[in-house]
């Protein structure tokens, strides 16, 4: 048995120093929804370049780092019909809620804030059900 | 240019900790979510290890400006609005249904094989018409 907490305690560590270095260099709050949706939606034209840095660095580094460290999967389902409407809720829901896991979660929670807090709690209810209803109910995933 | 290396930085901090933390993994996000099946405490010991340096951070800002200049972002007003649970509600039904949030999602890209990208595509085009959703939301049911 894999002690996988241990990765997890590590791996949370090094998103929290991302989230130290994005707060305190650049005085952003590192939300993943945000960052992408703004250059999305046209909100954060402005500070576009700084996004797609960000966003280089996420997608390049761990495409650097499966080819040199452990075996990795993702084991996404091949329910095309499922994926997207997974994508389209996870988009407008982030959206509509102004944060993600990130942006709410880590670094809202971190800093005791009611609203990080709230989402983060009505995020999880809502991907419990989710995963109730899906898995154990109907099947599907 | 600064910034920019800076952003480069915290994104590859943060790829690297999704990744190395197994959040790139749907089954282990799931697992965490499935409390009536295999439970997995993983994205526990993720989140609190992630906060944990986070609230260091959050300290070191009061009475200082951020290295490369500007302000720190302010605390938003503790005000729970409708949009914030249910857009919240919304998102944790796909985060259920497909085990990806928008940063794994992001960091799995490379080597997530297909599902990853059809999910990547369509978060795109949920966040694309999200602003027209919400103004139709507030013509709907107008705001106190």
């Amino acid at each position: 048995m894999q002690p996988d907490w241990i990765y997890g305690l590590i791996g949370g560590f090094i998103i929290g120093l991302g989230g130290a270095v994005y707060l305190l260099a650049n005085g952003r709050i590192m939300g993943a929804s945000g960052i992408l949706g703004g250059l999305v939606d046209g909100s954060g034209h402005d500070t576009g370049r700084e996004r797609l840095a960000f966003l280089a660095g996420l997608i390049l580094l761990p495409l650097l780092a499966a080819a040199l460290l452990r075996d990795v999967q993702t084991h996404a389902t091949e329910n095309i019909v499922v994926l997207i409407a997974a994508g389209l809720l996870v988009g407008i829901g982030t959206r509509i809620a102004n944060g993600c896991t990130s942006g709410h979660g880590v670094c809202g929670i971190s800093r005791l804030s009611l609203r990080g807090i709230v989402a983060t709690v009505f995020y999880i209810l809502a991907g419990g059900l989710s995963v109730v209803v899906f898995r154990h109910l109907l099947g599907v995933i | 240019m600064t910034r920019h290396l800076y952003a480069f930085v915290a994104g590859g901090l943060f790829g690297l900790g999704l990744l190395i933390s197994g959040m790139t993994d749907t089954t282990k996000v799931q697992g965490w979510l499935d409390v009536f099946g295999n439970w997995d405490p993983t994205l526990a010991f993720v989140m609190g290890g992630a906060i944990l340096p986070m609230a260091v951070a959050w300290r070191m800002t009061s009475g200082r400006k951020p290295l490369l200049g500007g302000s720190f972002p302010a605390k938003p007003a503790p005000k729970l609005g409708r949009e914030l649970i249910i857009g919240s509600v919304l998102f944790g039904m796909g985060w259920g249904l497909a085990g990806l949030c928008p940063g794994p999602a992001m960091a799995a890209l490379s080597f997530g094989g297909w599902p990853v990208w059809v999910f990547f595509v369509a978060m795109v085009t949920g966040m694309f018409v999200a602003p027209q959703l919400r103004s139709a939301l507030d013509r709907l049911v107008p705001a106190e």
